[in-house]
């Protein structure tokens, strides 16, 4: 087997394909120079951090951030460009830490100085962390080269807030301007924009980002005034407005273009995977009850494409305000999965919570414990149910559900149909009717019931 | 090596030869079909020929539904595919047009397993190919080309030439297989070639070193959840990821970082970054407390703070009054709606552009008015992506009632219009319907108080009940212009509070 020269037609390139100029790979010293680190914000003495470090530190700084995704853009590609990228609706996964969350993409700060005082944040004024800024060319060089290498789908960034939110703001979107107009970069970037940025910067930022974020932090105002004092939930919530009119405005212009038949005069679309928001559960006193409702304005409020919810971890160098337990990451999954049947499967988010606690039930799924907390409204019948009845089944997700419809046109639903499609039959018994099946009597009233469907504690593995 | 690609078990037939791409799949099948081939009296020939880009229309001639599981099934490994393939399409095409809604079929449940087995590793192809930089030959290639390694399960590479051109357009790359090969020159078509060897691919390259520091530190200690990554980024990958060999040491490690963390002391206050900046809160009570008490600009920013009644959590933000404080006339409306609440300004929504042109019939205009509303703060109920106006109750309007108080003490109008039952209730302190107002004047201090619909209604009543309100609230705007004479348009600086431009 030849080397993977060989495999290349260097003739046909030497018999005339034009010579482009060259996409510069280069090596890691030469594309990020050492040492480059600039004064820091702060007066305070502070080693020079070479590259690889600096790579460390902003890394480690950024992954309390949830949001990985790299989906719901616009459809666009490479192909008659300068550079290289695409975006082609479905988000990809590069890898997954053993922490099982997914790296989709480039996530780093900017910078780790902040002047402000957030409990919970590693990055908080008073940490001890240690601290590091990136030039916006070494950003630009790390997201190109390993972008190149297929290790990521585009940036996140993000960065502490160094000065005044306008000129942090700047820094952000000037590393996003020069991977689009300078090396014409296609793929996808997300950009943290920090509230209260003036309004034309925010303008650059949905130019050149596909998605904006802009945290709410923790799920009350309260909460967020006691642990972020510098914070303010209007203005974080008033820049989510700004951002949802600028969506609108743009949309609007776009389909007026349209209309009008001018299709190369439409403006391109500002942020087009839309705005997202993150909360951090756990480190106040909020239930889950609040929470839901929270992200219920939220969504509501600004188009939100995603809350993220991130239980409550340690981190190093803790403030004393924080709660030293940290919150149940299956907390955080329950949160997910209820924030799911709100938006896909028309539950409200008053129905999901215990009456009492205003809690999610950690040990069973929130669909399994409505059901169970509603058993009078089952069996349903999987061949007469309406659609809204059946994505209301434990076990019964949305693409069964259209599978199901689809099916019982033809023919009367049976178990076997459901096992075919790969849904949790065992989970959905109790609750359906269908051409061989009925529970059996008083199942659904028997004491044991949810007992039974709970799945069985599982040693949570620490090994491989 | 490519003739033993597709190996038919099916008992002797007609020998069926097409190459190995699917569209040479489709094509005869199609020829096969036209001729009445019963699936069982084909024998699918193993494949040969030379590979090629997959394109989305290779199946165009399928079944709708059917060309998109074929297509992805079509690149399983296993060697029943092309028969069990034509199979179904004989069956859609003879008088089963709805056998893939039929989910027990055997079949169709292959079908769906092999379409869930490759797209998956198509995915995974996506996601996990990892390429190394060859450095340009001297005197050779002008730029660096871009290779890599991979094993996967099926034969996802012509399936996925069309997603690594577009994204690596400009680039030269090679994607080696042990079955395949896929180049590209960073233009024109991608081409196959023979498999090759993980000694064919460079042995590293300068980026994976930073690419593993970045996936050490992105890894949070706290949160191990080691079958999660497993279920998504299964073990027989990870001999082909640069940065898999740092998982082991990652776990190893974990607990005792996550404790180190937890024991830790409490930290020491002092600040590393500068001094802190004043907060929100802190700079508008500062900025109130400079202003003249009672004044329209200080009432704006006490106001903003305002947690008197719970409208305020789920609002963006106060919606306080808007205009100069020398105006003759006060327009007292509802609550803000969802417009109003984003943009921070009364009667800027629908409702609003309605207003401003029937003030302009009468000939007043808006920036001589004072605009507000009784209750400051939006309320709704959320529905998936909309909110939906809720009418405020009597404890919001009560909780807010010393905002208008104070706005209209602060102005001293002439005249005041209620726009709405809620104004009404807010201002009279009793509701009074409509019908029974008309003509009426009543006393708000030494103002004239007059009432009149909100201009809302006017869009949401039906067309015969819109002309006459919408000729009541004129009525009602024109009087309230005599009432406060010819002082009621006087062309004033426009004294609103503050606003960024966005």
């Amino acid at each position: 087997m030849a080397k993977v020269t060989a495999h290349t037609p260097r003739i046909s390139r030497r018999e005339g394909a034009p010579s482009r100029p060259a996409a510069r790979g280069g090596t890691f010293a030469a594309a990020l120079p050492l040492n480059s680190s600039p004064a820091p914000a702060s007066p305070a003495p502070q080693r020079r951090v070479q590259t690889l470090d600096k790579l460390a530190i902003l890394a480690d700084a950024a992954k309390y951030d949830a949001s990985c995704a790299s989906s719901g853009s616009s459809r666009r590609d490479s192909v008659g460009g300068r550079g290289i990228g695409s975006t082609e609706g479905m988000g990809i996964c590069h890898a997954y830490a053993p922490d099982g969350r997914c790296i989709s993409l480039l996530k780093i700060l900017l910078t780790n100085f902040c002047i402000y005082e957030c409990h919970y944040c590693i990055n908080r004024n008073s940490s001890n962390v240690r601290r590091a800024r990136f030039t916006v060319e070494e950003v630009v060089a790390l997201t190109l080269n390993f972008y190149r290498r297929n290790y990521i789908e585009g940036l996140f960034l993000s960065s502490g807030v160094i000065r005044s939110p306008d000129y942090t703001m700047e820094q952000l979107v000037a590393v996003a301007r020069q991977l689009r107009e300078e090396h014409d970069f296609r793929g996808y970037i997300h950009l943290k924009t920090i509230p209260d940025a003036d309004g034309e910067l925010l303008a650059a930022a949905g130019r050149y980002a596909d998605r904006l974020s802009i945290n709410v932090e923790l799920p009350t105002v309260q909460a967020l005034s006691a642990l972020a004092p510098e914070k303010d939930a209007t203005t974080i919530r008033r820049t989510m407005g700004r951002i949802r009119s600028r969506v609108e405005e743009n949309r609007e212009a776009r389909r007026e273009a349209r209309q009008a038949g001018r299709p190369a005069r439409r403006p391109p679309r500002f942020a087009p995977a839309g705005q997202s928001t993150q909360m951090i559960i756990g480190a106040d006193a909020t239930n889950d009850a609040t929470i839901l409702a929270s992200s219920a304005q939220l969504y509501a409020s600004y188009g939100l494409r995603r809350v993220y919810y991130s239980a409550f971890s340690p981190i190093p160098d803790a403030h004393a305000a924080l709660p030293l337990q940290r919150a149940p990451l299956a907390r955080e999954h329950r949160l997910y999965q209820s924030d799911w049947l709100i938006r896909f499967y028309g539950f409200e988010h008053a129905e999901l919570t215990t009456p009492d606690s205003g809690m999610l039930p950690l040990d069973i799924d929130p669909k399994l414990a409505w059901a169970l907390r509603n058993r009078e409204r089952f069996p349903v019948d999987l061949n007469r149910a309406s659609r809204e009845l059946l994505l209301r089944v434990p076990g019964l997700g949305t693409k069964t559900v259209a599978r199901i419809l689809r099916l019982r046109r033809q023919q009367a639903v049976r178990l076997a149909d459901l096992e075919a499609m790969r849904a949790p039959v065992r989970k959905a018994l109790p609750f359906i009717v269908c051409a061989d099946h009925r529970p059996a009597l008083g199942e659904l009233d028997a004491e044991n019931l949810r007992a039974r469907l709970a799945p069985p504690p599982r040693q949570h593995s620490l090994a491989l | 090596m490519q003739g033993s690609l597709f190996s038919a078990a099916a008992p002797a037939g007609r020998p069926w030869p097409a190459g190995p791409n699917f569209a040479d799949w489709v094509a005869a099948a199609d020829v096969a079909l036209a001729a009445g081939h019963a699936p069982e009296s084909l024998d699918w020939q193993p494949a040969k020929g030379a590979w090629r880009e997959q394109r989305r229309g290779d199946g165009a001639g399928l079944p709708p539904g059917f060309a998109r599981y074929a297509a992805a099934a079509h690149a399983h490994v296993g060697a029943e595919v092309r028969p069990r393939l034509y199979r179904l399409l004989w069956r859609l095409r003879h008088g089963e047009p709805g056998l893939l809604d039929l989910a027990a079929d055997p079949d169709v449940a292959m079908l769906r397993r092999w379409e869930r087995a490759v797209r998956r590793e198509a995915h995974k192809t996506k996601a996990f190919v990892r390429f190394r930089e060859a450095a340009p030959e001297v005197g050779g290639e002008a730029r660096p080309r871009y290779v890599a390694w991979f094993e996967p399960e099926h034969r996802v590479l012509p399936t996925l030439a069309g997603f690594f051109r577009r994204r690596y357009a400009t680039l030269a790359w090679s994607i080696l297989t042990p079955e395949l090969a896929m180049h590209y020159e960073g233009e024109g078509a991608v081409w196959f070639g023979p498999g090759a060897s993980a000694a064919d691919a460079p042995r590293g390259d300068a980026f994976e070193e930073a690419w593993r520091v970045y996936y050490r530190n992105i890894f949070n200690p706290a949160r191990l959840k080691i079958a999660a990554m497993c279920a998504e980024m299964p073990r027989k990958y990870w001999k082909n990821l640069p940065e898999a060999a740092e998982i082991p040491g990652l776990i190893r490690a974990a607990e005792a970082r996550t404790q180190a963390m937890l024991d830790a002391p409490a930290a020491t206050p002092a600040l590393h970054c500068g001094p802190r900046p004043e907060s929100p809160g802190g700079a508008l009570q500062r900025e109130a407390a400079a202003l003249r008490p009672g004044s329209l600009p200080r009432l704006a920013r006490e106001a903003a703070r305002c947690q008197a009644c719970p409208l305020a959590g789920p609002a963006t933000q106060t919606v306080f009054g808007e205009g100069p404080a020398q105006a003759r006339i006060v327009l007292v409306g509802e609550q803000p709606g969802d417009a109003e609440d984003l943009a921070g300004r009364p009667f800027v929504g629908p409702a609003g552009q309605l207003l401003e042109g029937l003030l302009a019939e009468v000939g007043l205009a808006r920036e001589a008015l004072y605009l507000t509303n009784a209750v400051k703060h939006f309320r709704y109920r959320p529905q998936g992506k909309r909110r939906l106006h809720q009418n405020p109750e009597r404890a919001h309007i009560e909780a807010c009632r010393p905002w208008l108080e104070n706005e209209l003490a602060a102005i001293a109008p002439t005249v005041i219009v209620a726009l709405g039952a809620t104004a009404c209730e807010a201002l009279l302190g009793r509701r009074v319907a409509l019908a029974d107002s008309a003509g009426q004047r009543y006393r708000y201090g030494a103002a004239t108080l007059l009432l009149a619909p909100h201009p809302a209604a006017l869009l949401r009543a039906p067309a015969g009940q819109a002309t006459a309100l919408r000729a009541r609230l004129c009525d009602s705007l024109a009087l309230a212009a005599r009432l406060a004479g010819p002082e009621a348009t006087p062309p004033t600086t426009d004294q609103r509070p503050e606003r960024r431009a966005d």
